[in-house]
């Protein structure tokens, strides 16, 4: 088993567990999807498109990680995308107009994507540490978004194609899966099939030296968290067209630690450097399914944050090498004459 | 470093700054023609609700001739009790306090007894142990508004025969209005012999985000068909539901009765459009209330330890017409 497997392994032995624990209190629909109205439904399917915002998040967030960053902005900034969209298209007469819905849709992304933007140049070229530089507009942001829609929740009509970003599907599957299975993609594309997704790497893992290596890594860094505003923006699109609304205080928040808690399941550093796409995305997986687990299992609501905490729990222990060490110790054979290193040399997390 | 110790103050105005706001310049001239000087520290602006309730104060207070300084505390505690403190030394005739949360508050409610400035409690109270060190609360009976709730759904449902099945979408977990109308709801229920079953009951955390995700659980666990009715503890969580419940294409008021409580703009709309089955109200437009009470506060009569806002219920065939009337 090469390395990159083993790191999946946990995770994903871990969402199956849960899944199993769903099919075995509600049965097998739990996994199996139906068609509902021309469009994918069924418990499983739900996961995954309301996990859709927070997928998107989360893949930014993995390639901020990367470069030994964080962003503590993205919660903000999905709220700021949110109010853009819905306060442009509820101050028209016909809310159904496509240019419309496009254009305000568009400024949406161009402005998250300048905050994202921003947030990299602050980090790049001005050397504030990324939690200071992201921690401002956490707080401030959602002050912006008052701003926008002036305290109030603006509400999108119900028939406006705006709430398709939501609700709307493609092909049966619904186009949240869609929008984050094509980000997905592209991001993978574009960090394993070309040189950028080692640049990544090395800028989190030494930016000095790469900067010495020849390695734009200023630019890097900003693009990077250019990504990363711009997912948080299309996460908040969605999120407001599924709701057919804006709400400047509650859209989006804490999905920030949500998703840095999904980057960190899925097996990527907080220290910069190697980065997993898809452990990340059997992190948000894990976070979906463990809400409605605990719904299914008829857990009080008081049980939400602690049913979390212990599961995560179990994730971080069961990826710590030297956890596993010490738990199977009394099961592995007496290691003669005391070999130097138990634990196989790919564990040690790249710096 | 320079730059990093800019960022800081940079952030540090953000989140301090604004405090300032709304404490004005000190000096109290009210009392000589019986208009006040009363200090409003107001939670923030955090809902349609909360926004409503500021300017329901802002406007009985100018209507009534007092001056209101107001300060928003942007759901900050430590900067409640600042702008408490400032009311203090501004000497103002009253203070009108809505708490962010419910402890912590002995300290700074003593240094006002200690000056001699009354303190009413609007909205949200504090913890039985400061009970002695403010005047009065006015605020909604979040209890009484659940046994409105209950006396509806007994009514209704009194002639089901199979039993009452009822999905329950609470508020923010361990909260006041979440606990309370919860036990209002189900007390009256119990009183009544209703012959209900609880098939579900999951905090929506208030929001209309997580009120349609866990209805959307609710409905891929337990299905709808026999499911008699929905109470949300707020309009938010009710209005995500009926969307939830549509797209799984069933009539949302119909198909499954839905009870809401707050009564905002939105939730009567979706009771004009027979998506909602009864609504109970949570007031926030109780300034011409508060202003009464602050008067008589001053005046040295006697209150009650808890002033009730008045509060309406509405069914179906009252929406139209109510509709006009709100305010948030």
């Amino acid at each position: 088993m090469n390395s990159y497997a083993k790191r999946l392994m946990w995770p994903v032995l871990i969402l199956v567990a849960l899944i199993v624990v769903n099919i075995a209190a509600t049965g097998i629909d739990f996994i199996i999807p139906s068609v509902n109205d021309g469009r994918l439904g069924g418990a499983f399917v739900n996961i995954l498109r309301r996990s859709a915002p927070l997928m998107l998040i989360a893949l930014g967030m993995t390639l901020v990680i990367a470069t030994k960053g964080i962003d503590l902005s993205v919660g903000a900034v999905y709220a700021i995308g949110a109010a853009i969209a819905c306060q442009m298209i509820i101050g028209q007469e016909d809310q159904s107009a496509a240019g419309l819905i496009f254009s305000a849709v568009a400024l949406a992304l161009v402005v998250t994507a300048v905050i994202g933007a921003w947030n990299g140049t602050m980090v790049a070229y001005f050397g504030i540490q990324p939690i200071v530089a992201t921690l401002i507009l956490m707080i401030a942001g959602r002050g912006i978004a008052q701003l926008i829609t002036g305290g109030q929740i603006p509400k999108v009509q119900d028939s406006s194609p705006f709430t398709q970003l939501g609700r709307g599907e493609i092909f049966t599957i619904p186009l949240p899966i869609w929008i984050a299975a094509l980000v997905f993609v592209a991001i993978a594309l574009l960090t394993r099939k070309t040189a950028l997704g080692l640049l990544l790497e090395s800028v989190g893992g030494n930016p000095e030296a790469s900067r010495l290596a020849g390695i734009r890594s200023k630019g890097i860094t900003v693009l990077v968290y250019l990504v990363c505003g711009l997912c948080a923006g299309l996460a908040g699109l969605i999120g407001a067209a599924n709701l057919g609304s804006a709400d400047a205080n509650n859209g989006g928040l804490w999905i920030e630690l949500d998703a840095i808690l999904a980057v960190v399941i899925g097996g990527t550093a907080l220290l910069g450097g190697r980065f997993y796409l898809l452990g990340t995305t059997i992190g948000v997986v894990i976070i979906g399914t463990l809400e409605d687990t605990i719904i299914n299992v008829g857990l009080s609501s008081q049980w939400q944050f602690t049913a979390k905490a212990i599961v995560v729990f179990a994730v971080a222990l069961l990826q710590s090498p030297e956890f596993r060490g010490w738990i199977l110790k009394p099961f592995k054979p007496k290691p003669e004459a005391a070999a130097p290193a138990p634990a196989p040399a790919e564990e040690v997390p790249a710096k | 470093m320079f730059k990093k110790a800019l960022a800081g103050i940079g952030a540090g105005a953000l989140l301090f700054g604004l405090t300032a706001c709304g404490g004005g310049d000190g000096g109290s001239d009210g009392g000589d023609d019986g208009s006040l000087v009363i200090g409003f520290a107001q939670v923030g602006a955090e809902s349609a609700w909360r926004t409503a309730n500021s300017k329901s104060i802002q406007d009985a207070a100018e209507a009534a001739g007092h001056e209101l300084k107001f300060n928003d505390a942007q759901q900050d505690q430590e900067k409640q009790i600042e702008a408490v403190r400032g009311f203090i030394n501004q000497q103002v005739d009253v203070i009108v306090l809505a708490p962010v949360v419910e402890t912590g508050w002995t300290d700074v409610l003593q240094e006002a007894e200690d000056a001699g400035i009354p303190v009413v409690l609007a909205d949200r109270g504090v913890e039985a142990a400061d009970e002695d060190l403010y005047v009065t609360r006015l605020g909604s009976d979040f209890a009484e508004e659940g046994r409105k709730a209950g006396a509806w759904a007994a009514e209704t449902f009194a002639a089901d025969a199979d039993g009452t099945r009822i999905l329950e979408l609470q508020g923010t977990t361990g909260s006041a209005p979440a606990n309370d109308r919860k036990s209002g709801f189900f007390e009256v229920l119990d009183s009544e012999g209703l012959n209900y079953e609880i098939v579900d009951s999951q905090s929506g955390n208030f929001t209309a985000e997580e009120g349609k995700a866990v209805m959307e659980t609710f409905i891929t666990t337990h299905g709808l068909d026999g499911i008699d009715l929905l109470y949300a503890h707020n309009d938010e969580m009710g209005l995500g539901a009926i969307q939830a419940i549509e797209e799984a294409g069933k009539v949302p008021g119909k198909d499954i009765q839905i009870i809401i409580v707050d009564g905002s703009k939105a939730g009567f709309q979706a009771g004009v459009d027979g998506k909602v089955n009864y609504i109970v109200e949570c007031n926030p437009a109780f300034g011409p209330q508060l202003m009464d009470v602050l008067e008589s506060v001053v005046a040295g009569d006697e209150v009650e330890k808890f002033t009730p806002v008045e509060e309406g219920v509405f069914d179906a065939t009252q929406f139209e017409a109510e509709l006009p009337n709100r305010q948030f």
